[in-house]
């Protein structure tokens, strides 16, 4: 072995080597100045390029809305209110007026592909085709199963002219503008030159988006480069680069970042923002549609049928030591929405902090000290959008165990719990839960409110996991989905929302502010209050 | 000799046949529908019936098993029910980049483990011995996850002179012999080699004190051999125990591990099984498991091959 003295010596000198190394490759003129972003992604893999993206809306957010358009956008420059919808591939659309069970859809002229072919009605016809028509040779099942659920309303389509689509519905449903932004435009000439292959397709995809992918290395990283030639000049990128890795442990994304290795990463683990800001780096956040609840289940025997134990759960739990919990990223939730939204509506049941309340709704419900409310809820370790399940389940069972709520938890992998929040509260793999903790996007009105809601939708037919039926509810339902103006159907929503939260129909706990992490040199990003956000403002500064 | 090589090689036929069945039940006694962790929970039942005609999960198991490994003989490997891609390519482009760090491993862990326990078992009793065995046991108690955490918030957040992740600068994926790939072999490397470290530390030491101790050690002192003559065939009757841990422990690092590949994203089959079992991705999980149980099938024949040639005994056995 050698003396200590001399390894100390030379771990110097093989320190002072690699510092020297690494200044060299971290020193101005290098990749920075040349307008190059490296954003560290929390998906394991690259989100698949062939079109409909997989990997949730982080696929959607650095894959699909990156090299494709849909026919309608979403506003990603408003930062002080949810997003809307904008023109997107479709300059305007609207139902009939004389049978809202048809949608006619104006296309944007003068729109070229990546590749160069021009996109028009044959394009969109090429793409549901994709993705309904079962004996269309483009027909991707792969593709079908990561969106069709998203736009149930569409039944048919048609060419009226070149630059006219008409769409026929199954019931008229004023939400299909906020279904059909889910589907993406690939380029149907693309895909016959590179053999009719989706697979193949993905190597080199073509899109009418601000960004074309010019490399693609599986579980490493994907290469993005401006399309100049993009319609709308708003969202030509100003960057020359954006590379985006996959890194899925939080620690290692934390890492990467303060090393210089990225510029960017996306949600920090929340005891490592403090120190990441201590180095500099600036934290950026917003509200965005999502919710952190626990999803009720109404089946014989559960505790929850009783409204009364319902509000005192939500009325038990301490939201401001949970948002203490995360690092103050997150926001109290008062319902499904938050105040303010279009589709908060006008609640009079107030979810706030309430012990004493709560003790007493309990007590109304039969319940106190020497007879607790007992009930299994399955939750998760991790997961998308679950935050820190863990921490935060144990805080919220303590709170309940105040107002006499003996709560017992099922943990699971993620895959696990969604399997059972699939198969719903009456399957015998949710092992008696009645309750269970998935977060949710409030983004549609589809996602926020219908799928859990509506009476049909229990297992098999959707995830209205705890068998909610109320036939004043589906009628609110169906009236918002029949509203001939936006203003109609926000009033309707907003009426679902009122019932939901004066009946305390889940127990919501927080909203996510999507914390991001990243290098002072990053300039031009404006967080949206949206799951999607645009890279084409951002530029690195010299 | 001959003999018992090609007795060896035919025994791999039923071990590897084996293997594959072991491998398919094993992935598809988990529960769950093999696609649910790639469809969306609320995609259409007839979507889902057509993705499982797709990727053949609607027939019986067995045959599911014989198309399989119908396939698996051809080379082909099937397709990745998550991404669309073959996963022979997929194994194709991981393999090497976990060799490489399995190679860089196996020669600093087995160099360091030999040493250490050569030394120790050399000198039993001794303060060298002490801290090669408290060195041995610090390395096999170590959770090395936790270990890459720590060197890569010391040498690439704090002294920021080693990188904190990827296999080349730029998240480059191709490997190459420079400085630049080099420097982010260092972490991972010096994280992977602890444990093989340690265990190789602690059956030398073993070996070496067990044989040091039989009589043919003082019969070669007394004709008035020189230790390191002594030494030499000590390390000779040592060699075939420790060589069955290395190559146990070389298997253990040609699977890559999930863990160090995941902190330091490198793009091996570690990080491509992560991958796998997040996703449920049945055809990419199977086709893993298989090569990394061929890796351990073919290091065993290896190593018995190279028992055997060491010390003939092992051959009449």
């Amino acid at each position: 072995m050698l003396p200590i003295a001399r390894r100390r010596a030379r771990a110097r000198g093989l320190t002072g080597a690699l510092l020297s190394a690494a200044l060299a490759i971290t020193a101005p003129g290098a990749v920075h100045a040349q307008g190059t972003l490296r954003l560290g992604m929390t998906a394991a893999d690259i989100p698949v390029s062939f079109g409909q993206p997989d990997n949730g809306f982080e696929g959607f957010r650095y894959m699909g809305l990156m090299v494709y358009d849909a026919l309608v956008n979403w506003d990603l420059t408003a930062v002080d209110r949810p997003s809307g919808l904008v023109p997107g591939l479709a300059e305007s659309w609207a139902p009939n007026p004389d049978d809202a069970t048809k949608w006619t859809f104006k296309l944007r002229q003068g729109v070229k592909f990546h590749d160069g072919s021009e996109f028009n009605a044959d394009a969109v016809l090429f793409n549901f085709d994709k993705l309904f028509k079962q004996d269309a040779p483009q027909y991707s099942a792969r593709q079908a199963s990561l969106v069709n659920f998203r736009i149930p309303a569409v039944k048919s389509w048609r060419k009226v002219d070149d630059h006219t689509v008409e769409f026929t519905l199954h019931a008229a449903d004023s939400f299909f503008p906020y279904q059909i932004c889910y589907i993406v435009m690939a380029s149907p000439a693309a895909w016959e030159q590179t053999g009719k292959d989706w697979n193949e397709f993905a190597k080199t995809p073509s899109g009418t988006g601000p960004w074309r992918l010019t490399k693609l290395v599986p579980r490493e990283r994907a290469e993005f480069e401006p399309f100049k030639e993009h319609w709308d000049k708003t969202r030509v990128p100003k960057l020359d680069k954006v590379i985006t890795f996959p890194i899925p442990d939080p620690n290692a994304r934390t890492n990467a970042l303060l090393s210089g290795q990225v510029d960017w990463i996306e949600a920090p683990a929340p005891d490592a923002i403090p120190r990441i800001k201590q180095q500099g780096f600036d934290i950026v956040s917003n509200q965005y549609p999502h919710v952190w609840p626990y999803h009720l289940s109404f089946i014989e025997g559960s505790i929850w049928n009783d409204e009364r134990v319902r509000k005192a759960a939500n009325l038990a739990i301490d939201r401001d030591g949970i948002v203490q919990l995360l690092g103050g990223y997150a926001v109290p939730a008062k319902g499904h929405v938050s105040p303010g939204d279009a589709w908060w509506g006008n609640p009079s049941f107030d979810i706030k902090y309430d012990p004493e309340a709560a003790k007493k709704l309990m007590a109304e419900a039969g319940y106190g000290p020497s007879k607790p409310a007992k009930t299994k809820i399955l939750i998760s370790a991790s997961g998308s959008g679950q935050m820190l399940p863990l921490a935060m389940n144990e805080y919220i069972q303590q709170n309940l165990k105040e107002v006499g709520i003996e709560v017992e938890f099922e943990v699971m992998e993620w895959q696990s719990l969604l399997d059972r929040w699939r198969a719903g509260s009456k399957s015998p793999d949710s092992a008696g839960g009645h309750a269970i903790n998935v977060s949710y996007t409030t983004q549609d009105p589809y996602s926020s409110f219908t799928r859990f809601l509506r009476s049909d939708l229990h297992a098999p037919n959707g995830v209205n996991w705890g068998y909610y039926s109320n036939p004043e509810m589906d009628e609110m339902l169906k009236n918002a989905s029949l509203a001939k103006t936006d203003a109609e159907r926000d009033e309707w929503l907003g009426k679902v929302h009122t019932k939901e939260v004066n009946e305390a129909l889940f127990i919501w706990v927080v909203h996510d502010v999507a914390p991001r992490a990243m290098s002072k040199k990053v300039k031009g990003f404006a967080q949206a209050r949206n799951w999607f956000q645009s890279l084409t403002p951002v530029y690195m500064e010299q | 000799m001959t003999a018992y090589i090609l007795r060896r090689l035919l025994y791999v036929l039923p071990i590897a046949l084996g293997v594959t069945v072991l491998v398919f039940s094993l992935v598809h006694l988990a529960p769950g529908d093999p696609l649910n962790a790639v469809v969306a929970p609320d995609a259409p039942k007839e979507v889902v019936e057509q993705l499982k005609r797709d990727y053949g999960f609607d027939k019986p198991l067995p045959v599911q098993y014989f198309i399989w490994l119908g396939r698996t003989l051809t080379g082909d490997l099937g397709t990745s029910v998550a991404t669309g891609r073959s996963v022979t390519e997929a194994l194709r482009a991981a393999v090497p980049n976990t060799l490489v760090l399995a190679a860089g491993a196996s020669l600093l862990g087995f160099t360091l483990g030999c040493l250490f326990g050569g030394i120790a078992g050399y000198y039993q009793g001794t303060w060298i011995d002490k801290l090669s065995t408290a060195i041995a046991i610090t390395g096999v108690s170590i959770p090395h996850y936790w270990l890459g955490i720590v060197l890569v918030i010391v040498f690439a957040v704090e002294l920021n002179t080693l990188p904190a992740m990827g296999m080349g600068p730029g998240g480059s994926s191709a490997w190459a012999w420079d400085i630049e790939h080099m420097k982010h072999l260092v972490l991972p490397v010096v994280t992977l080699s602890v444990i093989p470290m340690g265990i190789v530390t602690r059956t030398m030491r073993a070996a070496m004190a067990e044989i040091l101790s039989q009589e043919f050690v003082q019969t070669l002192r007394a004709k008035g051999l020189r230790s390191y003559q002594v030494l030499a065939h000590v390390v000779k009757n040592a060699a075939p125990t420790v060589l069955a841990v290395l190559g146990l422990q070389l298997g253990y690092l040609m699977g890559g591990s999930i863990l160090v590949e995941t902190v330091f994203s490198w793009p091996g089959t570690g990080f491509l099984l992560n991958d796998a079992i997040f996703r449920r991705d049945i055809p990419l999980l199977q086709g893993t498991i298989l090569v990394l149980a061929m890796f351990f099938v073919v290091l065993n024949l290896m190593v018995d091959i190279l028992q055997s040639a060491i010390d003939p005994r092992m051959a009449r056995t």
